[in-house]
């Protein structure tokens, strides 16, 4: 089989406030169902190697993590080639038991923003307070970008990652692209 | 005439000259100055023409408020028109032209229309063009609209960007004077988040023209001290250039930044909408004089009186070598004694009041040997393009003059008004304030939040407050409040710094000068500039009966020009109450909306323009789509193939030849953008039985089915194949259109009525890219692929597998929408193209084509199978289509049920679909109506069918179409008539729907 292809395939834009890279696929797995479920807690610590995320939360190590979605959903982040493999360990674990698990990797773009005006570059997109006491790294948001649905969390202060579905990867990649235009800072969140 | 005197010009960087154009005219001016400010210097008092009479109009006032000093601005990518020269900074190369006359603004043919006054009163055009009826629409609306106007309509792409901004913040400070610099702070103290705002370049609002010491300190060094203050505070964002435009519920506030209109060549973008959710606002807009209504107030020369000192103090600007007074407050005594001490002469002040002792004010006045003339008033201005004199009467009687004093110019005050806009934009009401004469915000009547606490709080003069010792106080105490509510607390350190008092004299409210003016004045006096209101206009709405604000406003178009009456409005309210024999508060306000002052459509869509005007969803083939000439089909915010023309094709030749090689040989169709929703849990049967109209618990793992779907009202809204994965789980498919649609309905249903089902859904449409292979070829591609057993035994019609075709791992659907051997291959997204490039070498020998949508549409219609969108239009029930089959029986219930069982659904007069076919092979128009006998209670011809879906089959080389007919199936031979649009009347046979392969012997190979 092919290597998979995202949508942008590593499209990168420099020139502005904010550096800002359509990243290659990365593993992702829906999960709903009952969180506070034994078979779902043990099963998702296990793969992650995290703890369940409070409401808005991400635990992330490195490029594995389990990130808060709804009451009811959670989003396994992992290695793009990893995804069978969870997935089978996590219909095991939920057997006969009322709960799902998809593969919508490729269902997404992913982008990363690097710089130091990053939160203002989402700020101006996002219905989202990106002050640094109120989004810190460990916190996600799922929000809309302009008129479309995406989620991002900061990954450290002057990193941001971003998820979008994948027919939108242009329009997000040139809405990012338009928000971060150079001589566009806002120096909002200043210190 | 109006100059730049020597001294003063407090905010000029008189180092930096910048040259700028008015009317193609060069002329000079500083850094700092605004185009008002500017034009003024270079004695251009004449700079605009009202918009009715075509008047000759100058400057009246140095703020937002201004109604008179419009500009076009700007050439080509940057042009704009209606922009105020108050507000407009001064920068090099700035190009500048006045509005609304023709030929020029020296001789304007328009204006004999103020001779033609007396013909043109309120009302004028209500009552002149209501008859004849069709003239309106055919003679005098085409000239009045070319005779009415502001400025040009902008005729390039604005050359500029925009953005938005969200913020969030626990204080919103509207406003940047002393008022608003001493709530920041206080707010700030207390550890609140705040945000700042001021409309200006500059802080400090007014204060620093108008005087003062706080703490012993003069103003300028207090505000200086207070802005360094608060940008050392970590918890304070302060932005200048940016304007409270509208506060809204929920303690939403716009706020309009201007980042470079006063910078044009700047990098980034030009305005940026703040978009600010608060936990509460404070107000501190300060207050904008009034005019007084005096016969020839606007002549071009008479302005208000803080204007006139303003344009001294700020600018350095002399609006007139002998300045004339006229007022009913202390206020303007400051423009006397502001002029004087700077060298111009002020021949009198003429104060309409009649006062027992002087205050502090008139005293200084006095003694700098000012003539001040007690219960004296203008009776009339005298000048045409610019003031020569004015006409001295008594307030107290009809405008016999006394004394004629030639001057250049006239600096009126009226008394003030609190900006209480923004205040009053979510409901807060206002009381009327005797001694000020205004109206202004009643504290005990704040616009109310969800919590059912007041959200705004006004501050400083915008709540009615003064004195500078009495706006330092209010400000204080007014943030004090807000964050004592919002949990936060002050140290206990936090004290309001104390200002100078100096004792006004009370104001005498004036709503006509002289009190008894007669008509022949009254014709002269002006209420609105901008839109020519004047003060008979509002008497004569009141005597024709329109006693309502809100009807004089309309009649009379009092305070609806683009300055929406900043400075008519009190005094027109007063003038009807006057008219009326009432109370101004009987007589109320009109409704304050959103935004205080014009922002830019610019601002308003932000980023939402170019490529990103609106999102583009592509399928992971869209390149490749591009690349082979695919002509688009909007699809939702899709963009589908509608057809691949090759070299020297038109597009129907094209969408013929896809139709033809997929039936002959095969072809290739990017599926991606259909819906698929995938069904989990116990309960999922049950759920699909309820949302589907046929029986889906009954289907077998493996299999697929065609459903349909109705809203509860029993219209169909979408369709698709379901197939069963396992016990547990389906896969919904649906229309392209209705993949989110369908979605958020199942989540509707799932949390609101049916929440203790066992059932979870997952959109996971762009998880994959589907592709349907279609055609006698088909199974022979997929077998070239290898990898899997795709015969008919292994993978028979409406079954599906998983399995691996070529090495790329994928889920095979047979199911056909055309009527051919097909099978829908889904694989993950992130090899959709790969996939679809070894489709296309494995088909190369077997005749492969991409085919669009177009192609899709007939090889359905050749099959009689109905499209959601063309045989549906959310009026059609499965019933009218002739799909009773899939309706199941046994079910006692689904959605739509109930409805459907009414007596208009089951009425056997509801059109029903049927084939159609042109008696001489050609093709009907698209939505055409077939007529009846008789005609209807409107005298129009009864109609008794539509045309749904219609193409020319190249399969069957002639027109097919499908419709919706009165009796229809009961008619089949029948033949009925269509006219088109085109003069030319079709004739059509009523047939059954499926044209091609009834058996369907094709698609069960």
């Amino acid at each position: 089989m092919s290597e998979p292809i995202s949508a942008l395939n590593g499209s990168v834009y420099k020139e502005g406030i904010a550096a800002i890279t359509a990243t290659g696929p990365i593993g992702m797995i829906s999960i709903r169902g009952d969180m506070t479920a034994g078979y779902l807690k043990k099963t998702l610590k296990k793969i992650a190697g995290v703890d369940m995320p409070d409401a808005r939360g991400i635990n992330l190590k490195v490029d594995k993590g389990i990130a808060w979605m709804s009451p009811d959903e959670l989003l396994l982040i992992c290695s793009y080639a990893e995804v069978a493999t969870h997935l089978d360990t996590l219909h095991n674990a939920i057997g006969s038991n009322h709960a799902m698990a998809v593969n919508v990797s490729d269902a997404r773009a992913v982008f990363r923003l690097k710089g130091k005006h990053i939160r203002e570059v989402l700020a101006k997109l996002a219905p989202v307070d990106t002050s640094p006491d109120v989004f810190a790294p460990g916190t996600i948001r799922r929000t809309r970008l302009a008129q479309v649905p995406a989620a991002f969390w900061m990954v450290d202060t002057e990193t941001a990652q971003l998820v979008c579905f994948r027919s939108v990867a242009q329009y997000v990649f040139d809405l990012l692209k338009t928000a971060a235009q150079p001589g566009s800072e806002v120096n909002h969140h200043r210190r | 005439m109006s100059t730049r005197i020597a001294t003063g010009g407090r905010l000029l960087n008189k180092s930096n000259a910048v040259s700028f154009s008015f009317n193609g005219k060069h002329l000079r001016g500083f850094e700092g100055d605004t185009l008002a400010s500017a034009l003024l210097a270079n004695d251009q008092m004449l700079v605009g023409r009202s918009f009715k009479y075509h008047r000759p109009r100058g400057i009246v006032a140095a703020g937002p408020e201004e109604p008179n000093a419009l500009m076009n601005l700007g050439r080509e990518g940057q042009f704009e028109p209606n922009q105020r020269a108050t507000t407009t900074e001064l920068f090099d190369g700035l190009e500048a032209a006045s509005q609304n006359h023709w030929p020029s603004l020296e001789f304007d043919v328009g204006a004999i229309n103020k001779y033609l006054s007396r013909f043109l009163p309120a009302g004028f055009y209500y009552k002149m063009f209501i008859h004849p009826r069709p003239f309106w629409k055919h003679v005098y609306e085409p000239i009045i609209r070319h005779s009415a106007g502001l400025g040009k309509a902008p005729k390039d792409r604005d050359a500029d960007t925009y953005e938005h901004f969200h913020a969030f913040c626990d204080v919103l400070v509207i406003g940047g004077g002393v008022a608003g610099l001493e709530a920041a702070r206080t707010a700030a103290l207390s550890g609140a988040k705040v945000i700042l705002l001021e409309q200006n370049a500059h802080w400090g609002g007014r204060a620093p023209v108008d005087g003062g010491t706080v703490e012993g300190k003069p103003i300028n060094d207090h505000v200086d001290t207070l802005v360094a203050e608060l940008a050392a505070m970590d918890n304070v964002q302060m932005r200048r250039r940016t304007m409270g435009a509208g506060v809204y519920d929920h303690s939403y506030v716009l706020g309009y930044e201007r980042l470079k209109d006063h910078a044009p060549k700047a990098q980034g973008p030009r305005h940026r909408l703040w978009r600010i959710r608060a936990g509460h606002i404070i107000t501190a807009t300060g207050a904008i004089e009034r005019p007084l209504s005096f016969a020839g107030n606007d002549i071009p020369g008479v302005m208000l009186a803080a204007a006139v000192r303003d344009y001294l103090v700020n600018y350095g600007v002399s609006v007139g070598d002998r300045t004339v007074v006229v007022t009913n407050n202390d206020d303007a005594y400051r423009t006397a004694i502001a002029l004087v001490e700077a060298g111009l002469t002020v021949p009198t002040i003429l104060d309409a009041r009649v006062l027992p002792e002087d205050s502090a004010l008139m005293a200084r006045a006095k003694e700098l040997g000012i003539r001040v003339m007690m219960g004296h008033a203008i009776a009339s201005v005298k000048g045409g393009k610019r003031v020569t004199s004015v006409e001295v009467c008594s307030q107290a009687g009809e405008g016999a003059v006394l004394e004629t004093i030639p001057c250049e110019a006239v600096a009126m005050s009226g008394g003030w008004s609190p900006v209480v806009h923004l205040w009053s934009h979510c409901g807060g009401k206002l009381v009327w304030d005797t001694a000020l004469a205004t109206f202004r915000p009643d504290v005990n009547n704040a616009p109310i939040g969800a919590d059912g606490h007041g959200f705004v709080t006004a501050a400083g003069a915008a709540a009615g407050f003064f004195g500078l010792d009495d706006i330092l106080h209010d400000a204080h105490a007014a943030a004090d409040g807000v964050v004592t509510t919002l949990g936060f607390k002050l140290p206990a350190n936090a004290t309001s710094p104390n200002a100078d008092r100096q004792e006004e004299s009370p104001l005498a409210p004036v709503w006509m000068m002289p009190q008894g003016a007669n008509a022949k004045l009254r014709e002269k006096t002006w209420l609105d500039y901008q839109n020519d209101v004047k003060v008979s206009d509002v008497r004569l709405a009141a005597q024709e009966g329109f006693v309502s604000v809100e009807h004089t406003k309309r009649y009379t178009t009092l305070g609806m020009a683009t300055d929406q009456g900043k400075l008519s409005n009190i005094n027109g309210l007063a003038t009807l109450a006057g008219a009326l024999n009432a109370d101004i508060p009987t007589v109320g306000t009109t409704t304050f909306r959103p935004p205080y002052h014009p922002i830019s459509m610019g601002a308003i869509g932000g980023e939402a323009r170019g490529e990103v005007f609106q999102p583009l969803r592509r399928t992971p083939m869209h390149s490749w789509h591009d690349a082979n000439e695919a002509e688009w089909e909007p699809v939702g915010q899709w963009r589908r193939p509608y057809a691949y023309k090759r070299s020297g094709e038109s597009t129907h030749d094209a969408v013929m030849r896809e139709v033809t090689n997929t039936r002959k040989n095969m072809g290739l169709l990017d599926a991606s953008t259909l819906g698929k929703i995938i069904v989990k849990g116990p309960d999922a049967g049950k759920f699909l039985d309820m949302l589907y109209t046929n029986m889906m618990s009954s289907l077998k793992p493996g299999k697929c089915r065609y459903g349909l779907m109705c809203s509860e009202n029993g219209f169909l809204i979408d369709d698709g194949v379901v197939a069963r994965i396992d016990d547990d789980t389906f896969l919904c498919h649906t229309t392209t259109g209705g993949a989110d649609r369908i979605h958020q309905h199942m989540e509707e249903w799932l949390q609101t009525e049916w929440w203790d089902w066992q059932v979870y859904v997952a959109n996971v449409t762009e998880q994959y890219a589907q592709i349907a292979v279609v055609g006698p070829n088909a199974r022979k591609c997929l077998e070239k692929l290898g990898g899997m057993d795709v015969s008919k035994d292994a993978l028979g019609f409406m079954e599906w597998v998983d399995g691996e075709l070529g090495g790329f791992k994928c889920r095979i659907y047979r199911i056909s929408f055309s009527g051919e051997l097909s099978y829908e291959i889904a694989v993950v997204a992130g090899v959709g193209q790969a996939f679809w490039d070894a489709l296309m070498v494995a088909g190369h020998d077997l005749g492969v084509m991409p085919y669009g949508t177009e192609c899709l549409h007939i090889l359905r219609a050749e099959k009689g199978f109905i499209m959601i969108g063309d045989e549906t239009d959310g009026t059609v029930i499965p019933q009218d289509l002739g799909l009773g089959w899939a309706i199941s029986k046994k079910k006692e219930d689904y959605l739509g049920k109930r409805a459907q069982e009414r007596s208009h659904m089951a009425d056997p007069e509801r059109w029903k679909l049927v084939g159609l076919e042109t008696t001489d092979g050609s093709t009907l128009p698209d939505g055409a109506y077939a007529v009846g006998e008789g005609k209807n209670e409107n005298n129009q011809r009864n109609v008794i069918g539509r045309v749904t879906s219609t193409y020319h089959s190249p399969t069957l080389n002639k027109g097919i179409a499908m419709g919706l007919v009165l009796h229809g199936p009961d008619r089949m031979g029948e033949v009925i008539d269509f006219p088109g649009t085109d003069g030319k009347t079709y004739s059509a046979k009523i047939v059954d729907p499926v044209f091609y392969d009834k058996e369907g012997e094709k698609q069960n190979v």
